[in-house]
């Protein structure tokens, strides 16, 4: 290989190695965000209502928490040392500029470990008040932390907020124009509404599964509509602000825009093309509904949209994946709204959706469904962003380090990922089995209170102890 | 005092925290270690596992703290830094994946050889990443990572003598941290014989520690004399105050005392991570690149300081909360899905 080559080959690396770390952090990171404000609203219902099932649940739920928040944060460490050890130049370049919601970051992260341990270790020993109190920082810290890291994403999309000096380095930085850029206000509310959509139909779907097996008492419906009703209700909105996320790409960055739509000639009148690939610069196959791009992206058929004959060849995004991508997303997104439609019909027809098969299937998928859509969404911001790491100023070939090991890393990466995730399947399926075994041999999680009592947190027992 | 100045003192306070906090969490680990067989190493295993469980991601964020603060106040820094030392942090970073991991898995793992497995990475993990973290720290401290270097040297930055000592040094610090932290759990939760056990330790880890600071001392003078004569010039105070710490720490340890000896431990470690710092201040790496130099422009650094202050009012009470809490016994839950367990034996 040629010196060239060499570089060639890390650089794609690299981009694996970032995107595969990433796409893996980027689910556990959604739970983080997600799974407080279940558990809390399991919590509040249970407190509420002397609910011993919905306290089961909050437990329950809890611990799963506890798990995936460890992976994340480890996960989440190793993307801090990825940013300088695969990115150095732009660490080095832009660190001054758009360092800085990453250190906001810092805060929130900081406080969600903190309380996130009180209140998964807190169960038994603090006042069921105080505990319930102690879960509401960790729901904030989520949304915040939320915010500042996609904040970061977006200045990369729309950098701004710096000034450059005669040398080439960052010579002033005007802190809120970075942090509020041109993308964060779509970016971020985009990005909250997918977490709370993961986690939701995620944890949903595990009880789908169960109800569909003919577990139909009161601890699985339970479990089931809570996130349910937050992920079915967080759809239809995610399908408006990315409505609106998309007409901002179309006017912000117009080759990713191109890429998403495969317009290959500038022109008014662009038809929208589900599915299809680029051939030579040329759509095949694919369905067209013409008028319909145009019409989309401001309002009018006469709406002029940049194709790829206007942009440079070293410019350009690989379209196929991300119009592929992009048409996933919206796709499942679609279903996972029609999946809410569904769910409100056979309430208003007082069907009872415990038994309802096909509506249990759909759910039971949606899980899946929806992080499928997490990293297609992702693939879009990203790859339709490329050629650039930081939008028409900085290349992602020119970022990379010259280290020259990252091909080695990769793979390493490659094979402690694939055990981390099976771990943390395993560690989650132990947890399921040992209290379906509990809830066995209490003789049901439903009967009178008396059989769960023993694991219901805050029960008599316990209230002595506080005092 | 600049406001460069006030953000080099934060990064140093945040890795001040990381060595007190992350150092004890990694000694945990280290005498996990070598706690022997599954039978024999049963209860100081049990003994550091509660001891770290509800503590372990608030030490760990200190980490990420020092990144950002590094990436975003002295951006060229962390540039050479992370190309210069690519495999001792890589290698660091996969020990802290690992390490977190099997921490987590270990509660839940199903069966005793897959609670072996996971404790073996956790174990095996807490000695890897402390090592190339000092490695790292030995590697920038002699000088070894340079501004703008174009082909920096990838191995013998941090593969060389004061690289090494100082990794060996950071295990041996970790492990007699966080040995003098498990004795006073031991003692606080009445466990006699668990606080004999790691007594024991601490000693023999104080005097680990001590003999390859006097060995430092040597190693450093013929591998990297600028630092040697830095330490020695500025660094004095921190380093004689290293010494007596840490003297009188072991004093104590030898009697069979732990009086007071957390505070002397800390202060030991507290006084070595600052006689560095003011060894080679104005320097962010000796020789070649001045906190001036490497410093983000005008408008960040002001930021980082409002940063700072925002995370100071709000994470230094809910830290002191989660210890008070922690060592009021308030955290004591079973926890992760244990619930089952003491049902099955009821």
């Amino acid at each position: 290989m040629t010196p060239l080559d060499v570089v060639a080959s890390e650089l794609i690396a690299a981009r694996s190695q970032m995107a595969f770390t990433l796409g893996f952090h980027i689910i556990l990171a959604c739970l983080g965000v997600g799974l407080p404000s279940l558990v809390l609203i399991a919590n509040a219902i249970g407190l509420r209502q002397g609910d011993a099932v919905a306290l089961l649940l909050a437990r329950r739920w809890s611990a799963v928490m506890a798990v995936t928040f460890a992976v994340g944060a480890v996960t989440g460490t190793v993307l801090s040392f990825e940013m300088g050890l695969l990115w150095p130049v732009l660490m080095g370049r832009f660190g001054g500029a758009f360092g800085l919601p990453f250190a906001i970051e810092g805060i929130f992260f900081f406080l969600e470990a903190v309380f996130i341990a009180i209140y998964v270790y807190g169960w038994d020993r603090l006042s069921p008040r105080t505990h319930l109190l102690s879960g509401i920082p960790v729901v904030i810290a989520g949304i915040g932390g939320t915010f500042s890291v996609v904040a970061a994403n977006a200045w990369m999309n729309q950098p701004g907020g710096y000034v450059l000096g005669p040398d080439g380095r960052v010579a002033a930085v005007r802190p809120l124009e970075v942090i509020f850029n041109g993308a964060t206000w779509y970016e971020v509310p985009h990005m909250l509404l997918a977490a709370y959509m993961v986690t939701g139909f995620l944890l949903a779907s595990v009880y789908a599964v169960g109800l569909r097996r003919g577990q139909r008492d009161r601890y699985v419906r339970l479990g089931f509509l809570i996130p349910f009703i937050v992920a079915a209700g967080a759809a239809p909105i995610q399908v408006a602000v990315g409505d609106v996320a998309a007409r901002a790409i179309f006017e912000d960055q117009p080759a990713k825009f191109a890429a998403m739509e495969l317009i290959t000639t500038t022109g008014p009148h662009q038809p929208v093309t589900i599915g299809g690939i680029l051939v030579d610069g040329v759509v095949v196959g694919g369905l067209q509904i013409p008028e319909l791009g145009s019409l989309l992206a401001a309002f009018s058929p006469e709406t002029v949209i940049t194709g790829f004959d206007q942009i440079p060849v070293d410019q350009r995004p690989p379209a196929t994946i991300v119009h592929l991508a992009w048409d996933t997303m919206v796709g499942i997104g679609t279903a996972l709204v029609v999946l809410g439609l569904w769910a409100l019909v056979l309430w208003r027809r007082r069907r009872d959706y415990a038994t309802a098969r096909w509506f249990l299937l759909a759910a039971s998928l949606a899980g899946i469904g929806a992080i499928v859509a997490l990293e297609s969404g992702w693939i879009v911001t990203e790859v339709g962003r490329q050629p650039w790491v930081v939008y028409l100023v900085l290349r992602t070939s020119d970022a990379v380090t010259m280290a020259g090991g990252v091909r080695v890393t990769f793979a390493v990466v490659v094979a402690v990922y694939a055990v981390l995730g099976l771990a943390t399947l395993l560690a989650l399926r132990t947890l399921t089995r040992r209290w379906a075994a509990a809830d066995a041999m209490a003789g049901g999680r439903d009967i009178g209170g008396t059989g769960a009592s023993e694991d219901v947190p805050y029960g008599p027992q316990h209230r002595d102890d506080d005092g | 005092m600049t406001a460069v100045d006030l953000t080099a003192i934060v990064l140093w306070l945040g890795l001040t925290a990381y060595a007190v906090f992350g150092g004890a969490d990694f000694g945990g680990g280290f005498w996990d270690l070598v706690a022997g067989g599954s039978e024999t190493g049963k209860e100081p295993r049990a003994h550091i596992a509660e001891a770290i469980g509800p503590v372990w991601e608030a030490n760990h964020t200190w980490l990420i703290f020092d990144l950002v603060i590094l990436w975003t106040a002295f951006p060229e820094a962390f540039q050479a830094i992370m190309s210069t030392l690519f495999i001792p942090l890589s290698l660091a970073a996969f020990g802290i994946l690992l390490r977190g991991a099997a921490f987590a898995f270990r509660p839940v793992a199903e069966t005793l050889s897959g609670k072996r497995a996971a404790g073996a990475v956790f174990a095996a993990s807490s000695v890897v990443a402390p090592f190339f973290l000092g490695a790292a720290a030995g590697a920038i401290a002699s000088g070894r990572v340079v501004a703008g270097d174009p082909s920096p040297d990838l191995i013998g930055s941090w593969l060389n003598p004061t690289s090494v000592l100082v990794g060996l040094l950071a295990v041996a610090v970790c492990a007699y941290l966080a040995a003098v932290f498990l004795v006073a759990d031991a003692r606080r939760l009445e466990r006699a014989e668990l606080a004999r056990y790691f007594l024991r330790r601490a000693t023999v880890a104080a005097l680990v520690a001590g003999a390859l600071s006097l060995a430092g001392i040597a190693v450093v003078g013929m591998d990297a004399p600028v630092l040697a004569d830095e330490l020695l010039g500025d660094g004095w105070p921190f380093i004689v105050a290293a010494g007596a710490f840490g003297t009188a720490a072991l004093v104590r340890l030898a009697r069979g005392s732990v009086h007071g000896t957390r505070v002397l431990a800390v202060g030991a470690v507290v006084a070595v991570v600052w006689g560095w710092g003011v060894a080679q201040y104005p320097s962010i790496l000796p020789d070649t690149l001045t906190l001036a130099q490497a410093a983000a422009p005008p408008g960040s650094q002001e930021a980082l300081l409002v940063v700072f202050i925002v995370a100071a009012v709000l994470i230094a009470p809910s830290l002191g909360l989660l210890f008070i809490l922690d060592q009021r016994s308030r955290l004591e839950t079973e926890g992760l899905g244990a619930d089952a367990k003491e049902r099955g034996a009821g």
